[in-house]
């Protein structure tokens, strides 16, 4: 991540825009002013932030699919290993039988697969985390609503409060505030 | 979805609408009267399980050969049902499908509910339910496993894996908007819950993307695991060598019957719910117009798999097999066949009508017809094939008792309890969903914002 840890004293610059095509325009431009360490947040998923933003990860597809594999192998390794470890001979069928244990190795690997896509997102975006710096300005609580905002963290090497509020208003916003350090919650 | 566009409203205002609802809900008296029916016949639940474990199953009407009876029938109506909210969720959303987002939210909810219902009844029905970890392969003291080569351990797997991936599914779906409840939310109490099942979710650029893969690479694996489940229920039966079960159409009959009843379900829901919560603007005629379709679609399709196993005895001229038939046809459980045909595919033909299809009240109607019928062939199936055996000294008849009307009756409590809680606390549709398509439908791209 390129947020500032949890104990630094200033979080960033943030700016306010009332329409998504703003803040996309916005995005780009700072961009191309050199910030690197920017994020921005919206009501929906917008296509083609992200790209805008340089962040193209492909953890998670792979992590699902590691997760399918866990299932599969454990899935049907331990419909191997239990049955060797206490056979029953039931009319000399055999005890390995393929077609029998498919079912339980297929559902064990949707099972993982899916629990590693989902576990996966939630810790790469290092969620659930109640408490965090731009909770405590008034204004983000649009953000789940209808306004959408961009955010220079102060790890940014340009970032200057100054010239980054300045630069900031220059891409037309509904407001620029400083976000300051996070508080400990009460 | 479209008209939503189209009327030029704001985001903000579709948020409100939906998440309101949560905070303040409209209307609480004709809730709270659902509510106290709902809670009395989970009141009859608790009593008809108390019942049950008190006396063991001998309470109920099965007996052998007919050792399954409501308590298995109604495990694959109700999970049968669950089926169509993955399938309206997850394989639209494949799709693109714009016109889900009005409906995921409270389908993947009804089958969150619907599977759990079905899920307590294999476990009720084990004669000693506080023994069902036994299910589970884990070491013990006995030394012995499960039996991996059996469904019923197949079925432990197969619901385990779907309730877990359904709840996920649902929660990662719901988490945006729980922080937009959270937002919005005004008392402390309200704040301190929505604030923490919404886990901080703050709408970053880099969540979004994660989150959007997550839920598409869920979405891709949640269709294959309802075809799974439902086929492996099927096999429930093909597994066992009783006449009437043994079609191959079985897996496919099973999927798209599960299917058939639960788009039944959610037409019966979107009606229910756009007209208790006054959200007309948001499920529209079109909305019930497609899940009209899809009910149709897949009721053909089923009325299809009901020819196919006539036709499988016919054709493989097994003399226990053509019995099996002639006895649904005309012994003493052919009301059942009957009902079920009469009931899922009569009342289905005025589909092809669209003023039929977009009027709410024939739609519920229709739905109710077919899950009904839904309900009668699942019965129909199990107790005509169980009840004559190989040997006619064996045969006996199969009559549900009291115990068994009454903990249907309490599970359908227990479904609505649950619905009904959802219904007053949670975003019953997809706000955020909305709003991205709303946006997309304006032309809105990432690509194409020029600069100026």
């Amino acid at each position: 991540m390129d947020e500032p840890a949890p104990g630094a004293s200033l979080f960033g610059m943030l700016a306010e825009f009332d329409r998504a095509e703003r803040l996309l325009d916005g995005v780009k431009q700072a961009r191309e002013a050199g910030f690197r360490r920017v994020d921005a947040y919206s009501p929906f998923p917008i296509e083609g932030l992200a790209d805008l933003l340089d962040f193209n990860e492909s953890y998670l597809p792979w992590l699902t699919f590691a997760g399918g594999l866990t299932g599969a192998v454990a899935g049907f390794g331990l419909q191997v290993l239990t049955n060797l470890d206490f056979p029953l001979d039931i009319g000399n069928r055999p005890l390995i039988s393929t077609p029998a244990f498919l079912l339980i190795a297929i559902e064990l690997t949707f099972l993982f697969a899916v629990l590693f896509a989902i576990g996966g997102m939630l810790a790469l975006n290092h969620l659930p985390r109640l408490h965090h710096p731009l909770f405590d300005l008034e204004a983000f609580h649009l953000a789940s609503l209808d306004k959408f905002f961009l955010v220079v963290f102060s790890t940014d090497r340009r970032f200057d409060a100054a010239a980054t509020r300045h630069f900031l208003e220059t891409l037309r916003p509904v407001r620029v505030e400083l976000v300051g350090h996070a508080e400990e919650p009460e | 979805m479209t008209d939503i566009a189209r009327d030029g409203r704001g985001y903000a205002e579709v948020t409100r609408e939906i998440v309101d609802i949560a905070l303040d809900y409209p209307d609480r008296r004709g809730w709270w009267l659902c509510f106290l029916g709902a809670l009395c016949l989970l009141l009859l639940f608790l009593v008809a399980v108390g019942v049950l474990l008190w006396n063991g199953v001998g309470v109920w009407g099965n007996n052998i050969p007919v050792g399954w009876g409501l308590a298995i029938s109604n495990y694959i109506w109700f999970l049968g049902i669950g089926h169509a909210g993955t399938l309206i969720s997850a394989l639209l959303l494949l799709l693109q499908q714009h016109w889900r987002n009005s409906l995921n939210r409270f389908a993947e909810a009804m089958t969150l509910f619907a599977v759990l219902c079905g899920g307590l009844y294999p476990l009720l029905h084990l004669g000693r339910p506080w023994l069902f970890y036994w299910m589970a392969p884990y070491p013990n003291t006995m030394g012995i496993w499960p039996q991996f080569k059996s469904p019923l351990t197949w079925d432990f797997f197969a619901v385990l894996t779907y309730l877990t991936v359904s709840i996920l599914f649902w929660y990662i779906g719901i988490i945006p908007d729980l922080a937009a409840t959270r937002d919005r939310a005004t008392t402390r109490r309200q704040q301190v819950f929505y604030g923490i099942s919404a886990l901080g979710w703050r709408g970053s650029a880099r969540h979004w993307e994660r989150w959007r893969q997550s839920y598409r690479l869920t979405a891709v694996l949640a269709v294959p695991l309802v075809v799974s489940v439902h086929s492996e229920i099927s096999l429930l039966f093909a597994a066992g060598p009783i006449p009437g079960w043994t079609s191959t159409v079985f897996p496919p009959y099973f999927v798209l019957g599960a299917a058939f009843s639960g788009f039944a379900v959610v037409s019966m829901i979107a009606v229910v719910l756009r007209h208790a919560l006054r959200l007309q603007d948001l499920v529209t005629p079109h909305h019930l117009d497609l899940l009209a379709k899809l009910l149709l679609t897949t009721g053909l399709m089923t009325a299809y798999g009901y020819w196919a196993e006539v036709f499988d005895a016919l054709y493989g001229g097994n003399q226990l097999d053509l019995d099996t038939l002639a006895d649904r046809v005309s012994g003493i459980y052919a009301w059942s066949y009957w009902l079920a045909i009469a009931a899922n595919f009569l009342p289905l033909q005025l589909l092809w009508w669209r003023g039929v299809r977009v009027q709410p009240l024939l739609l519920f109607l229709i739905g109710l017809s077919v899950s009904i019928g839904m309900w009668l062939e699942r019965f129909m199936l199990l107790v005509t094939s169980l009840y004559r055996d190989y040997l006619v000294s064996s045969w006996h008849e199969y009559q549900p008792s009291f115990w068994e009307w009454a903990l249907f009756a309490g599970m359908l409590g227990v479904f609505l309890t649950l619905f009904l809680l959802f219904v007053r606390f949670l975003p019953v549709i997809s706000a955020f969903e909305l709003k991205e398509a709303m946006f997309e439908e304006r032309g809105g791209k990432a690509q194409a914002v020029s600069h100026g």
